[in-house]
């Protein structure tokens, strides 16, 4: 056998210091909160202490972010597009060393974050800067005005790609920003911080304060707050969006999904095979667009299954630093513990699960390659969002059941057809509940193409000219 | 240094004094004699003489000798024809991003030669030189912006009244034939960015009072990552070269805003029509003023698709 | 293989059928995998051993008009002993030449395991009669060849007259006797993937051994989709009819790096039952001196220098 030797990625391109602080007002701060530790979930080595940014902390930044709408807002778009620029350059400058900063904190193979995450990272900031002198071709009125400071709040399955999308368009429109990454990956926002003093960006116009669940909501509750940003659990999303309620706030929610993969008999099947790899273990599941629901057109389901498997059989788990590993580590003990609850009510229910032959390093969070047969749409792993490599197959026989089926959860994400047939594609796409649907690929993402789900997977879209929509007065 | 050159040398290196930090040592050495640049012609990414053999004598407002630059025939610019349509196909094939990137890095090489185009703006007479070409920096970061924006403006998806999905998206004509304005830097890049944002080539006919910065120019963007043949510079009469170009049974698209002469636009017009080249002719150009979107929509073909959709 | 089978090949119409049956390849699809596996990152022992084992898995090729005895002879020297100075140095697969010169590659390569291929069938069109095709190999094979890489009629195939191809195939094995046939589909000439796929199985349904990318004569030749796809191809003709045939890219294969690819595509593809030289051979020229400069820089930890090598 043709054994690959261990090929990792330098650690030394990253330089973490032992402690971090908030950044706001263009400055690195103390939080009054409790620091709290972030560790490296492959080997829950503590890689940093960070800041807890308290309610007062919070309302400092909104402050600071009010102090700096004035002149950010005022200030001609061009002149407001060059520093956006200016941030997408650095950011491809120093991709590496933020690539392997995002695989550290979040456990992500460096395969995806340095052929994924950071170039859309990157291309999303260059993108939104050619907005910021062009909005008022973007149809919402000659001048549209933006909307005041931003509270964002963002997930821990993307951290510099959520938080680009986040940041860029609401820049670009003249806004300015309040951010709180997720308390188990906070590293790569803050070295963003740092990005934004390099950038020369004026103080106040992107600050960052890092901490848990309380901070978030300090954030998204601050009465000076114009617009909340949240992309996360739809658990939350409900919550936030029950706490702004009333308040005048303009809201855009990003939240979960259980996406339907429906793969049809005349479908290209090695490509087949990819997507539905694609879409369910890129990232380790930990995506909310993952193709978690495998609809397959029951002729040939037997050959496609075993297709799968005999595939699920090379995906090579292990050292996210590992140029070679498909499959990284689980974000954090209390995720694992929720995808090992959801897997093990799946075996309660009756469906049958299987796993390649696959060696689990000794520390760390990990969860092999699963999959679910003989799922049926009542079993909670064909209802609740898992977040993790779990697939759960089902069979249908005819398009309308297919569809039928895929839109017969509360959730409206994405979701994936395969079909050689083109009109086929383009019905069942009319016909699925989902805000955005692949074709004969999955998962892939663009800044130029709006991202946002139906239902209750939230509202509003990021990206693409619709992406505007979100931070503008309109 | 000749001695009838000395003087405007000398305007320049005033203003570029009082534009920043970006004075050189010529002005305080008068001892060293200077190393001249010879302007040739910029084709298919190279930088070649006339096949003429021809130049033209390129002065200073002021009247003083500046350069012998090229002077084009008829056969540079059926050369440059053939560059362009070679480039064509990839150009128009690469991802609207990449050619952002490359319209922007334009932009960052462009800002680094920032002293030398001021003095070369001084020398032909432009008034602060230091803003026109500040101007034309943002001018190409504006137009880099519309790279994979202008399909989500222009495009559409049609609900026409059947079980049919139709859409309609942007795409570049072609390649295009460009005759510069007199503004040598901010008009010129005015009206080449906006041609090859979109996916076009061209062959320009640079301004032929001015025609130094355009070669500079092409320096800029043969060092920018801009394929070979997608922008082709010529210097010389635009009399002479103009209706060559109009005529070219390969050229689909035809900018005639630096004609100033109504008889020849007239002509141009005229050979234009014989393969219905598309005609922009503006009248009353700004260049200080938002451009807006209509120089790339002029060289934009609309391309609706339909496909049945059932199951 | 079963029966319903070998009747696929009674005409054109059932031979349409079912290679128009195969699953499509989506092209976007397929250029993205080959490109993920490109990214694999081979390093120390794994890509000392995979240097060695791609030497092994070397078809020596000289295939040009100036071709002579001279230069055959010289080329066999080197398959046998790569690096005169270096005895570890494993042997290449076998040396390629054109049939006129295969006596001379078997007299120069007796003894020493290196085996003698020729391309025949009026290589690279491929454009003549089938008895001037079956002429060719039987004296190829006369004179000592042990491997035939036949060119299919590639006409024939985009003409749809699948049932030609197929029995010109038959035809030519039967020539080769106990000779190992390659055959050739020129996938740079067929240039959709569906048509690779289709024109791999014909050529396996028809008796083929090895799939063979590419003449080296047209662009593109040996890409690592279309390898992927082939491969891909012979995996699931093992999987139906149990018979298995091996994959050989050729053309285009010029740096260490291009043949480890070619390596890791076997190896997540269709696994170590190809990885072999008995299963998977790279056709090329240029390619061998460069896996020997890759092979003295791992060993001497100094990058090597043309000079070094020699040019045969």
């Amino acid at each position: 056998m043709f054994e690959y030797a261990p090929a990792p990625e330098s650690r030394d391109v990253v330089d973490i210091q032992p402690s971090y602080g908030l950044f706001i007002d263009g400055e690195f701060a103390d939080g009054t909160g409790k620091s709290f530790k972030t560790i490296n979930p492959a080997s829950e080595e503590v890689l940093a202490e960070v800041a807890t940014a308290s309610e007062e902390d919070v309302d400092r930044a909104v402050r600071a972010a009010r102090k700096a709408f004035g002149t950010w807002s005022a200030m001609p778009g061009s002149e407001r597009a060059k520093y956006i620029f200016r941030i997408a350059r650095i950011i491809q400058e120093r991709s590496r060393e933020l690539a392997v900063l995002e695989s550290l904190d979040n456990g992500k193979p460096i395969r995806e974050s340095r052929d994924v995450d950071l170039p859309l990272v990157a291309a999303h900031f260059f993108y939104y800067a050619g907005w910021a002198d062009k909005l008022g071709y973007a149809g919402y009125g000659a001048d549209p005005r933006p909307l005041g400071v931003a509270g964002q709040v963002i997930p821990w399955n993307f951290p510099l790609l959520m938080l680009a999308w986040k940041i860029a368009p609401a820049l670009a429109c003249g806004n300015t920003v309040v951010l709180k990454p997720a308390e188990t990956t906070p590293l790569t926002a803050l070295a963003f911080a740092e990005i934004c003093r390099q950038a020369d960006l004026p103080p106040g116009v992107v600050n960052i304060v890092t901490g848990a669940g309380e901070t978030g909501a300090a954030l998204v509750n601050h009465p000076d707050v114009n617009k909340v940003a949240f992309t996360g659990s739809t658990e939350v999303g409900r919550q936030i969006a029950r706490s702004v309620a009333g308040s005048g706030k303009k809201v855009t929610l990003e939240l979960g999904g259980k996406a339907a993969n429906i793969v049809f008999e005349d479908a290209a099947l090695d490509q087949a095979v990819e997507g539905i790899v694609n879409g369910i273990f890129f990232n380790q599941g930990h995506v909310c667009c993952a193709g978690s629901r495998l609809l397959v057109q029951e002729s040939i389901a037997t050959e496609l299954l075993e297709a799968l498997k005999r595939r699920l059989g090379t995906l090579r788990l292990g050292d996210p630093l590992d140029k070679n590993t498909d499959i990284g580590a689980i974000n954090s003990a209390a995720q694992l513990a929720r995808i090992r609850e959801l897997s093990d009510a799946g075996e309660a229910e009756g469906a049958e699960r299987w796993s390649p032959a696959c060696s689990l390093p000794d520390k760390g969070f990990w969860f092999p390659p699963t999959i679910f047969t003989g799922v049926a749409q009542s079993h909670r792993i064909a209802r609740e969002e898992v977040f993790g490599p779990v697939l759960s197959v089902l069979t249908f026989r005819t398009p309308a059941e297919a569809v039928e089926k895929a839109n017969n959860t509360p959730f409206g994400l994405s979701a994936g057809v395969w079909t050689e047939k083109g009109s086929r594609i383009l019905w069942v796409a009319s016909k699925l509940r989902a805000g955005v649907v692949w074709a004969n690929t999955f998962n892939k993402f663009d800044p130029t193409s709006p991202f946002g789900g139906y239902k209750e997977s939230g509202y509003g879209r990021e990206g693409g000219l619709h992406g505007l929509e979100a931070y503008l007065d309109v | 240094m000749s001695k009838t050159e000395r003087p405007s040398r000398a305007r320049a290196s005033a203003e570029l004094a009082a534009e920043g930090p970006g004075e050189r040592a010529q002005s305080r050495d008068s001892v060293r004699l200077a190393v001249r640049k010879t302007y040739k012609l910029y084709i298919g990414g190279a930088f070649p003489r006339s096949e003429s053999g021809r130049s033209y004598v390129v002065t200073s407002s002021k009247g003083d000798f500046l350069a012998n630059a090229s002077k084009a025939s008829r056969k540079d610019a059926r050369d440059a024809v053939t560059a362009a349509r070679k480039a064509f196909g990839g150009w128009s094939g690469a991802t609207p991003y990449n050619r952002g990137q490359i319209l922007y890095r334009v932009a960052e090489m462009l800002e680094s030669r920032r002293a030398q185009f001021v003095a070369e703006l001084s020398e032909s007479g432009t008034k602060k030189a230091g803003e026109v070409v500040d101007a034309a920096v943002d001018r190409l970061v504006w137009y880099a912006g519309w790279a994979d924006k202008i399909a989500a403006v222009t495009g559409s998806t049609n609900p026409v009244a059947g079980p049919y999905f139709n859409i309609s998206s942007p795409e570049p004509t072609g390649v295009v034939a460009v005759v510069a304005p007199d503004e040598p830097l901010l008009g010129l890049i005015s009206v080449i960015a906006p041609v090859i944002v979109t996916g076009n080539t061209c062959v320009v006919i640079a301004s032929e009072r001015a025609p130094l910065p355009s070669i500079t120019l092409a320096e800029v963007l043969a060092t920018s990552d801009l394929p070979a043949g997608v922008v082709n510079i010529l210097t010389g009469s635009v009399k002479e070269i103009a209706p060559w170009l109009a005529a070219h049974m390969d050229v689909n698209a035809l900018d005639l805003t630096g004609v100033g002469d109504e008889n020849l636009a007239i002509t141009c017009e005229e050979a234009a029509a014989e393969n219905l080249k598309r005609v922009f002719r503006p009248t009353g150009a700004d260049w200080s003023a938002d451009p807006g979107t209509r120089r790339l929509t002029a060289f934009l073909e609309t391309k609706t698709v339909w496909h049945p959709t059932g199951a | 293989m079963t029966t319903s089978l070998a009747d696929v090949a009674s005409s054109n119409v059932t031979l349409r059928t079912f290679l128009h049956g195969l699953p499509g390849v989506d092209r976007v699809g397929a250029d993205q995998r080959a490109a993920m596996l490109g990214t694999r990152s081979i390093k120390t022992t794994a890509k000392a051993e995979a240097i060695d084992l791609a030497i092994r898995m070397v078809d020596l090729t000289t295939l040009e008009g100036a071709d002579t005895p001279g230069k055959v002879r010289a080329m066999c020297a080197k398959a046998v002993h790569p690096d005169p100075g270096d005895p570890s140095v494993p042997k290449v697969a076998a040396v390629c030449v054109y049939p006129d010169l295969v006596a001379q590659a078997v007299d120069a390569l007796k003894g020493s395991g290196v085996k003698v291929a020729s391309v025949a069938t009026s290589f690279p069109s491929g454009r003549s009669s089938l008895d001037v095709k079956t002429t060719e190999t039987a004296f190829a094979v006369a004179a000592g060849a042990d491997e035939i890489d036949m060119v299919i009629d590639r006409g024939a195939f985009l003409a749809g007259d699948y049932v030609k191809v197929f029995e010109e195939i038959v035809a030519i094995k039967a020539a080769c006797g106990a000779a190992h046939l390659k055959v050739i589909l020129e996938t740079g000439e067929l240039s959709t993937y569906d048509n690779v796929r289709r024109a791999s199985w014909l050529a396996m349904l028809a008796g083929g051994d090895f799939i063979k990318t590419s003449t080296g004569k047209v662009q593109p030749a040996a890409t690592l989709p279309v390898t992927l796809i082939m491969l891909e191809a012979v995996r699931d003709f093992l999987a139906t009819t149990g018979r298995k045939v091996g994959v050989k890219p050729a053309g285009g294969i010029r740096t260490t790096k291009d043949a480890v690819k070619m390596l890791v595509l076997v190896n997540e593809t269709v696994g170590e039952g190809w990885l072999s030289p008995d299963w998977f051979r790279l056709g090329a020229s240029t390619l061998l001196n460069d896996l020997l400069m890759q092979r003295q820089k791992m060993a001497t930890g100094r990058y090597a220098g043309p000079d070094y090598f020699t040019l045969d």
